[in-house]
């Protein structure tokens, strides 16, 4: 389907909260002539309006008056792999954690400022255009080559266990996007190994022991306290 | 001699009167349909007025009706429901009894129940019927009953003394008093006696007999007077009462106060009796008392069990009682009557042989002698009273007849070590010999055993060694002075040693129950809360009846065992009959009249007011369910445990106050600080807000920016704040659930760094990690938000250029976070303070905290079983330390 709009290299922001003041910062902040801006009032309107616009992003509150905002991110993630950031006032790490693993690719707690969320939207979106095509990943000072297994730290080579190579190799695949505990441990260990929270934090810190100037102030791999990790990718 | 001001109605009157017009609203009723022979009519006037009724619209059942073989369509029972009578079988075949449960679930408005005095049939929920009527009176059913004037309780003894006939299905003459309404069915006796004649009158089979010596004319009109007089006394009773709430004079009498003494002996029940009624008739306060003297027979067990049953009588039929210890009888109870304004002592009249009076004075006239100006009111004791009261002999000790075999072994043993003896000792010597097995009878044996060994001693002694040998003759006089003081020694001797062990017995019994509840009561002390006590009772009950023990306490809406002995199991039934004796707050269960099939007895744990709970007793001894002795103890047992758990709830109710205020006063602190925390950083956003929009504004770049970073700072604040309120929110609600899971401290410590980034302005924190160090379980955000707190605070209040260090370290089984800085310090006085909630220490450059950072760092290391402290450092500045245990 090519876009009906004049626009067609604009990406297209589909924001969805009950709050009218929200929206009209989020017009006002974004629709710049650099995005264009959707807007949703409650969750049946994000569906309907996910159909019909086709956006390359969501923005998406969890308090919605008719549906629960993971129910929205669960019924688009049936059928589109758009990327969703959760725009939220609740800041619990069980509530992130459930969005994310709904499906969510990212989250935002609200207030935040528009620096960050511009960030995290053009993360997105750099993830999403380029999905999975490319196998070097460079991020100031860590390169990882996917196709040569090599990581290089600062100009030098890192030897890295199979293990730590894998959760490496997952994180760059989904670099600027958090990924929960659970998420990581499927990946990498299997279902089993669910709930398995300290097998990887050593892993985890292990790894930042070698890649990382100062394991104490990580600048690759980042907490998301409570709720896993994500690699930062610029 | 009255004066106007005494007209006035007492307090006590007027609540009685408040009460009773209170209740009328709501209490059910119970009407008493009274006669004083069976045949008067008592069923069919029910049965009319409960038609009545049923006409008046109201819903009329019957629950009971004793057709007594006669004719039910002689019965004006029309359209009247009849609730199906419980089937319950016994030896005898199937019996119709009242179906209580049924009744209850029914509910109807008035429920006839017949025949008060009814025993229900064993395997029933009561012994009796008037505690059937008891509850559903409880239950809110108003009652149409029947019953003769014979089987009220105070006045059984004088019915048997008209009729001759015992009456043995007695109902507490407190249903009289409970009855809303008694109607007095009448019938002249020649009327009645016409009917029992025309065989229109059912006698049962067993009390055939009776019946002749009951239906004579001279009786019948004594009981109809009986009854006459009664109904006219519950009459008078509400004319008096009306009188006295309506502030009329009358004809008051004067006030009585009646005393009455028991002993224990057979007769007090009687004693009682006479003066509740005498009591009654004057409408007098009445005294029981008991009065322990160090005297003979005070210690015998049937004799203390008795006057337990008695002053439990008195109590139930409204005496006041009390129980006095003194030398003298006599002198005790004037003295009690007239510390007390007694104004009339009852004492009964003396059945002693005369020739004990001139050994020994005799109670009443000592009683009358010192009496003074207090009346004493004689009453005579019948001879028949005195053998019915006695009753069946005590169960006293099966091993009697053993005991008297024993003596008479005892005394052929003796014989036989006297006949070598004899030659070389005089006969006198030899009575030595008898004396000795007389007090070994005597300390081994009991009395009985011990005065038939003095017996066959004076025999076997004048049969074997006073001359002439081998004949019951006796050549020397003289040795039947040997024979006197033979047996008078043993008899004696056996007397003082019975007594004496019975002494013993009883001191030693007491000794253990006082130890018991000495013991129960210091570990009740201890115990700090519910299921403290629970488990000393458990404990406490156990070892000193042998029984197994269950506590049953309600629980919200549910009533469950709370505490049980490892051994017991109870089946749901056995909950039932515990809830039951809670529903209606008195014992049930073994060894009491109601529920008694159940295999526990189930007693109520009450103070005043408060029912706590139920304890559920299994005794290892049948016979202590029914030992006045083990029941008073339980008694005793749950008394203690009633207060102990009031104390308790109490405690908490007082703790619950003080943390209420407590709460006020931090409410307080919490408004002022919400309007000024919250109130000062809108001041700088509002402000730079309004200016900027502003249109004609002329700020150049410069200023624009500085009023932008001002109010974006704010807004940090602002949100930093309301943040920090919601912690604190949650922390105290207990909303806060840890989650503990393996953290690593450096993960731990560069999340805390990261969130600090904004506001660390370029300075520097010196971190400090041991190369190695495990995992630890923590809940990781939480603790973040401590160390943020921390390094806050030390970046807020010290020197730009001055140096932050963030240190871990393990000591023994201790993780030690620690944020040390070179600021100013706290004064040592307030090093404790700093922790308190909304306090807080002057800020350098005006940016003052919340007053809540320290605290909410406080409430989440605590959460952590760890701690935290504040402490200054050598050569200047503050050190903050949390200690988390690492299990």
């Amino acid at each position: 389907m090519a876009p009906t709009k004049g626009s067609a290299k604009v990406p297209r922001l589909l924001a969805v909260d009950d709050e009218v003041m929200i929206l009209r910062f989020l017009r006002t902040a974004l629709d710049t002539g650099e995005y264009s801006l959707h807007q949703a009032e409650n969750g049946h309107a994000a569906l309907a309006a996910a159909t019909a616009c086709r956006p390359d992003i969501i923005l998406l509150d969890l308090g919605l008056p008719d549906l629960d905002g993971i129910e929205v991110i669960r019924r688009i993630r049936e059928w589109s792999q758009v990327p969703i950031i959760v725009l939220s006032v609740r800041d619990g790490d069980d509530d992130k954690v459930e969005a994310l693993d709904a499906g969510a690719d990212d989250y935002l707690v609200k207030p935040f400022s528009v620096t960050e969320l511009r960030a995290r939207i053009r993360a997105s979106l750099r993830r999403s255009l380029h999905q999975a095509s490319e196998p070097l990943f460079n991020c100031s000072g860590l390169q990882v080559d996917l196709s040569h297994r090599r990581v290089v730290v600062r100009g030098e080579e890192v030897q890295l266990t199979p293990t730590e190579y894998d959760l490496l190799r997952l994180l760059v695949n989904h670099a600027g996007k958090v990924l929960t505990h659970g998420q990581i441990l499927r990946g990498i260990w299997g279902a089993a190994f669910a709930e398995h929270q300290n097998v990887l934090r050593v892993n985890i810190s292990n790894l930042r022991q070698k890649l990382e100037k100062d394991p104490s102030r990580p600048k690759y791999i980042v907490t998301e306290l409570g709720v896993g990790y994500r690699l930062e990718s610029d | 001699m009255r004066t106007g001001e005494d007209t006035r109605p007492s307090p006590e009157a007027l609540l009685k009167v408040a009460r009773a017009e209170s209740a009328d609203e709501e209490q059910a009723k119970l009407k008493i349909f009274l006669g004083y022979a069976a045949g008067v009519g008592k069923t069919y006037a029910m049965l009319e007025a409960a038609l009545q009724r049923k006409r008046d619209g109201r819903d009329v059942v019957v629950a009971c009706l004793a057709s007594h073989g006669r004719n039910e369509s002689d019965l004006p029972l029309e359209g009247l429901e009849i609730v199906p009578h419980a089937k319950i079988s016994n030896p005898n075949g199937i019996l119709p009894e009242l179906d209580l449960d049924a009744v209850l679930a029914r509910r109807p408005q008035i429920a006839l129940v017949d025949e008060l005095a009814h025993s229900n049939v064993p395997d029933s929920r009561h012994r009796k019927r008037w505690q059937d009527v008891e509850e559903l009176l409880a239950a809110g059913i108003d009652v149409y009953t029947t019953a003769n004037i014979q089987h009220f309780q105070s006045l059984s003894d004088v019915v048997a003394q008209i009729t001759g006939v015992t009456v043995h299905e007695t109902v507490p003459d407190r249903l009289l008093d409970l009855a809303a309404e008694i109607r007095l069915v009448d019938l002249p006796p020649e009327d009645l006696l016409q009917r029992l004649h025309e065989g229109k009158i059912y006698i049962p089979e067993k009390d055939a007999l009776a019946t002749d010596r009951y239906f004579k004319l001279g009786n019948l009109m004594a009981l109809r007077e009986l009854s006459l007089r009664r109904a006219a006394a519950r009459v008078d009773d509400q004319m008096r009462a009306y009188m006295e709430s309506r502030c009329i004079a009358g004809p008051w009498p004067v006030a009585e106060k009646l005393l009455v003494c028991v002993s224990g002996s057979p007769f007090s029940e009687r004693l009682i009796h006479t003066t509740k009624r005498l009591a009654d008739e004057t409408k007098a306060v009445w005294h029981t008392v008991y009065i322990e003297t160090p005297g003979v027979n005070r210690y015998a067990r049937e004799n203390r069990e008795r006057v337990w049953r008695d002053m439990r009588l008195a109590e139930s039929l409204g005496a006041q009682v009390a129980t006095l210890t003194s030398i003298s009888v006599a002198e005790a109870l004037i003295d009690y009557a007239v510390k007390n304004n007694i104004t009339k002592i009852v004492v009964g009249k003396p059945t002693k042989p005369r020739w004990r009076e001139v050994l020994r004075q005799p109670l009443v006239d000592k009683i009358i002698r010192q009496s003074g100006s207090i009346d004493v009111h004689v009453v005579s004791i019948t001879k028949e009273q005195k053998d019915k009261s006695k009753g069946a002999p005590p169960p006293g000790r099966p091993t009697l007849w053993a005991g008297y075999l024993q003596s008479l072994a005892l005394v052929l043993v003796t014989s036989l070590v006297c006949e070598p003896a004899h030659r070389y000792l005089s006969p006198t010597n030899l009575v030595m010999i008898y004396l000795l097995a007389v007090v070994l009878a005597a300390t081994r044996l009991g009395r009985r055993p011990a005065v038939l060994t003095a017996f066959l001693s004076v025999l076997a002694f004048d049969f074997f060694f006073v001359t002439p040998r081998f004949t019951f003759a006796a050549s020397d006089p003289a040795s039947l002075l040997t024979f006197v003081a033979l047996f008078t020694v043993g008899v004696v001797i056996s007397t003082l040693v019975s007594q004496s062990s019975e002494r013993a017995e009883a001191i030693r019994e007491r000794e253990v129950q006082t130890a018991s509840l000495y013991y129960l009561s210091r570990d009740l002390a201890v115990a700090s809360d519910l299921p403290g006590i629970m488990d000393a009772m458990v404990r406490n009950i156990e070892e000193s009846l042998g029984a197994q023990i269950a506590v049953f306490m309600p629980e919200g809406e549910r009533f469950e065992m709370k505490q049980a002995s490892s051994e017991l199991s109870l089946g749901v039934k056995e909950l039932a009959v515990a809830d039951w004796a809670f529903k209606n707050r008195s014992p049930a269960g073994r060894g009491t009249d109601t529920l008694v099939s159940a295999a526990l007895l189930y007693l109520p744990i009450a103070t005043n007011g408060d029912l706590h709970g139920i304890l559920g007793v299994k005794l290892a001894d049948e016979t202590g369910y029914t030992s006045p002795l083990s029941r008073r103890l339980l008694q005793a047992f749950a008394t203690q445990a009633a207060l102990a758990i009031e104390r308790v709830r109490l405690g908490k109710q007082a703790e619950q106050a003080q943390i209420l205020l407590a709460r006020e006063s931090l409410e307080r602190a919490l408004l002022n600080s919400i309007s000024h925390d919250l109130r000062t950083p809108l001041v700088s956003i509002t402000g730079a807000l309004g200016a900027l929009r502003d249109e004609d504004n002329s700020f150049d770049r410069q200023a624009r920016a500085e009023l932008i970073d001002g109010a974006w700072e704010e807004a940090g604040r602002l949100n930093r704040f309301v943040g920090n309120l919601l912690d604190m929110t949650r922390l105290e609600s207990g909303a806060l659930r840890l989650k503990l899971v393996p953290c690593d401290v450096q993960d731990l410590f560069g999340c805390a760094l990261a969130a600090l980034e904004p506001r660390l302005d370029g300075r520097e924190i010196e971190v400090l990690l041991p190369s190695s160090l495990d995992l630890v379980r923590m809940d990781m955000v939480l603790m973040m938000q401590v160390v943020v707190n921390l390094l806050d605070n030390a970046l807020k209040y010290t020197p730009r250029e001055s140096c932050i260090e963030l240190a871990a370290g393990l000591a023994g089984q201790t993780l030690t976070l620690t944020v040390a800085d070179r600021g100013p310090g706290i004064p040592e006085k307030d090093l404790k303070r700093v922790f308190d909630k909304f306090y807080r220490l002057p800020v350098p450059e005006g940016a003052g905290g919340t007053g809540l950072g320290l605290s909410i760092c406080k409430g989440i290391v605590e959460a952590h079983s760890g701690n935290i402290r504040a402490e200054n450092r050598d050569g200047g500045g503050l050190r903050m330390i949390v200690a988390l245990p690492l299990t």
